[in-house]
């Protein structure tokens, strides 16, 4: 730092006194982003080992336990590894996914509106994994679902990047968004509509409704490797995203290119949908809610929402599943349902709110 | 900070059928305010786009010190040109002092010296005061003021601002072109898209006056600024004048000859 850039400060008679009435609509102080990570994080430990403890069958924990260690095998053993440990692995990954993805998206088109579902990814990676069952693809061999939702998520981020990139605008994407998720929708019908049985009717409806009951090991070695990606990828854009808060030519000229930060975001975000939609089927609103919820506990910076939106996301999900397994009903209420439930109420809130909260 | 000469030269651009940018040529050299000068539509926030390599241009070449602005990584480029937007927007509620930090989002990580950036940009567009405000509640002027912090922030050798006065009351005109000139005294390049002649007489080294997508005249704004070009440039009658030994600019309507 040189002299010269030290007095660096304004004349005295320039400087204008703070005694303004509005000077009282003060920010609160936000909080420190390690200890907003932590508490999360923590957070979703403790669901973690919520969602462990709570199923159907019934599990005595000292035999499972003391049975893994000696590896032995057994009841206990096999309901903790197949059954629990599966199902929560997923509700944790499935819901840092969409809440990350939510985050990711929003700040990547700078409206709090944009989610997952909302721009028509969901609704794509949905039909993906419906067209894999319809062709019997998923029977002949198991990638074939989670490849079938990356390629119907991936389809629809393209052909939304190929309108960003034309300089349509927020609005204009979000409309194409509800258009995609719309032909989507009416693909996803006509292959019920032409479903040869009504057993396989039956399943797809039941897979799109959402859930994580009936997961395997086998789901989460399936969906693990695309969910790391993609996240890595979609946090790697965290600052791009912050400088984005200043627009895109603004961001451009501190020195972060847009077509890489879209590659990131889309990219990344359609890894992770793709798999999270294709193991856990299409789960509502958690990456339109959480995110949300998160922005002003890091001060709306968009880069630092991302990791706790994940986070919160995860814990939300966590919750929902154990909401579903603890609320007896027969057949179990499906997690899409309930995330729906809540989160569709909170959506028109949210538009409401918004509404007075415009610059 | 290493100082660094910009310059663009022979610049074409071309958005559809419309030409924006004939030709057009601008330099700065480190320690001097450039002003761009001319009508709505007369190209200059375009070339000063061009020139922070935002809109890269259909013939023509950017230099900045002596480098093609193309060979340049966009990394790089966020650390040496520091670009004020017109009409910036600011698309979350922020506290004011963590939008100005954006500004340091080119550099590597050094918190402390982030830190005392920050201060110095908050002190420089006299906004201490609204550091804990949040950018939605403030009001336009204010904004302005917020956004020429965070450019400032940079610190950068080039600073490029487009027309950094508009919604600023009379004294916070003053302070900005003061601010100006006194990022020029430190050795930085200054190229700032004006409407105001007087400023522009006073404050910079030399002007650019743009129609069409052509630069018409460029040079010291005694020789530029004369009734002849801004009439050319501008269609008004522009009557030049000192007060109290500083220039002032009226412009009247041309009426037509009898």
């Amino acid at each position: 730092m040189s002299p010269a850039e030290q007095e660096a400060s304004p004349a005295p008679s320039m400087r204008v006194t703070a005694a303004d009435p509005v000077e009282s609509r003060r920010a609160g102080r936000e909080l420190p982003l390690p200890l907003v990570t932590a508490a999360f994080a923590a957070l979703v430990l403790v669901l973690f080992a919520v969602s462990l403890g709570t199923g159907y069958a019934p599990l005595d924990w000292s035999v499972a336990i003391d049975q893994i260690v000696r590896g032995a095998e057994g009841i206990p053993a096999l309901v903790l590894l197949e059954l629990r440990l599966p199902r929560a692995i997923l509700g944790a990954v499935v819901g840092f996914s969409l809440g990350l993805s939510g985050a990711a998206l929003q700040g990547l088109s700078r409206n709090p509106l944009a989610d997952p579902g909302v721009i028509g990814i969901s609704g794509a990676a949905a039909l993906g994994a419906v067209v894999a069952f319809y062709f019997g693809l998923s029977a002949a061999f198991p990638l074939a679902l989670p490849l079938g939702g990356l390629v119907g998520a991936g389809i629809a981020t393209a052909l939304l990047l190929s309108l960003a990139r034309r300089h349509v605008s927020t609005t204009g994407l979000i409309l194409a968004g509800v258009a995609i998720n719309s032909l989507a929708g009416a693909l996803t019908a006509l292959a019920l509509n032409l479903s040869p049985s009504p057993y396989a009717t039956l399943e797809i409806v039941y897979w799109l409704m959402g859930s994580l009951a009936d997961t395997s090991l086998a789901h989460v070695k399936l969906a693990m490797p695309f969910i790391v990606l993609g996240s890595i990828l979609t946090l790697a854009a965290g600052r791009a995203l912050d400088a984005l808060t200043l627009g895109e030519e603004t961001a451009t000229s501190l020195g972060f290119s847009m077509a890489r930060t879209r590659i990131l975001v889309v990219g990344g975000t359609a890894a992770m949908v793709g798999a999270a939609v294709s193991v856990a089927g299409a789960i509502g609103f958690v990456g339109l809610v959480v995110p949300y919820l998160a922005r002003p506990l890091v001060g709306h910076r968009p880069g630092r929402v991302l990791l706790v939106s994940g986070l919160a996301g995860a814990a939300l999900t966590l919750s929902a599943d154990i909401v579903v397994r603890l609320i007896a009903t027969r057949p179990e209420l499906k997690l899409g349902v309930v995330t729906a439930l809540v989160g569709a109420p909170f959506f028109l809130f949210l538009l409401l709110r918004l509404k007075d909260q415009s610059e | 900070m290493r100082p660094f000469r910009i310059a663009a030269a022979g610049i074409v651009v071309r958005r559809g059928r419309a030409t924006l940018l004939d030709r057009a040529e601008v330099a700065a050299r480190p320690g001097e305010i450039v002003a761009l000068l001319g009508p709505n539509g007369a190209g200059k926030s375009t070339l000063l786009k061009v020139l922070a390599g935002l809109e890269p241009p259909a013939e023509g070449m950017v230099r900045l010190g002596g480098v093609p602005l193309g060979d340049v990584p966009r990394a790089r480029l966020g650390r040496e040109i520091a670009y004020l937007a017109q009409a910036g927007r600011i698309h979350w509620p922020m506290a004011v002092e963590t939008l100005v930090g954006l500004g340091r989002l080119p550099h590597a990580n050094d918190p402390q010296a982030d830190a005392a950036a920050v201060e110095r940009a908050l002190a420089a567009a006299d906004i201490l005061h609204l550091r804990e405000r949040i950018t939605s509640t403030l009001s336009g002027g204010e904004r302005m003021r917020v956004l020429l912090a965070r450019a400032l922030a940079v610190e950068a050798p080039v600073l490029l601002a487009d027309e950094p006065l508009a919604a600023l009351d009379p004294l916070h005109q003053l302070a900005t072109m003061e601010r100006l000139k006194a990022e020029a005294a430190r050795g930085v390049a200054v190229v700032v898209v004006l409407h105001d002649l007087g400023f522009a007489a006073r404050y910079a080294r030399r002007v650019v006056l743009m129609r069409g997508g052509r630069v018409v005249a460029a040079g010291l704004p005694d020789a530029v600024l004369t009734a002849d070009l801004l009439r050319a440039v501008y269609d008004v009658a522009v009557t030049r004048g000192e007060v109290a030994g500083l220039p002032v600019f009226v412009p009247d309507l041309i009426t037509p000859a009898p």
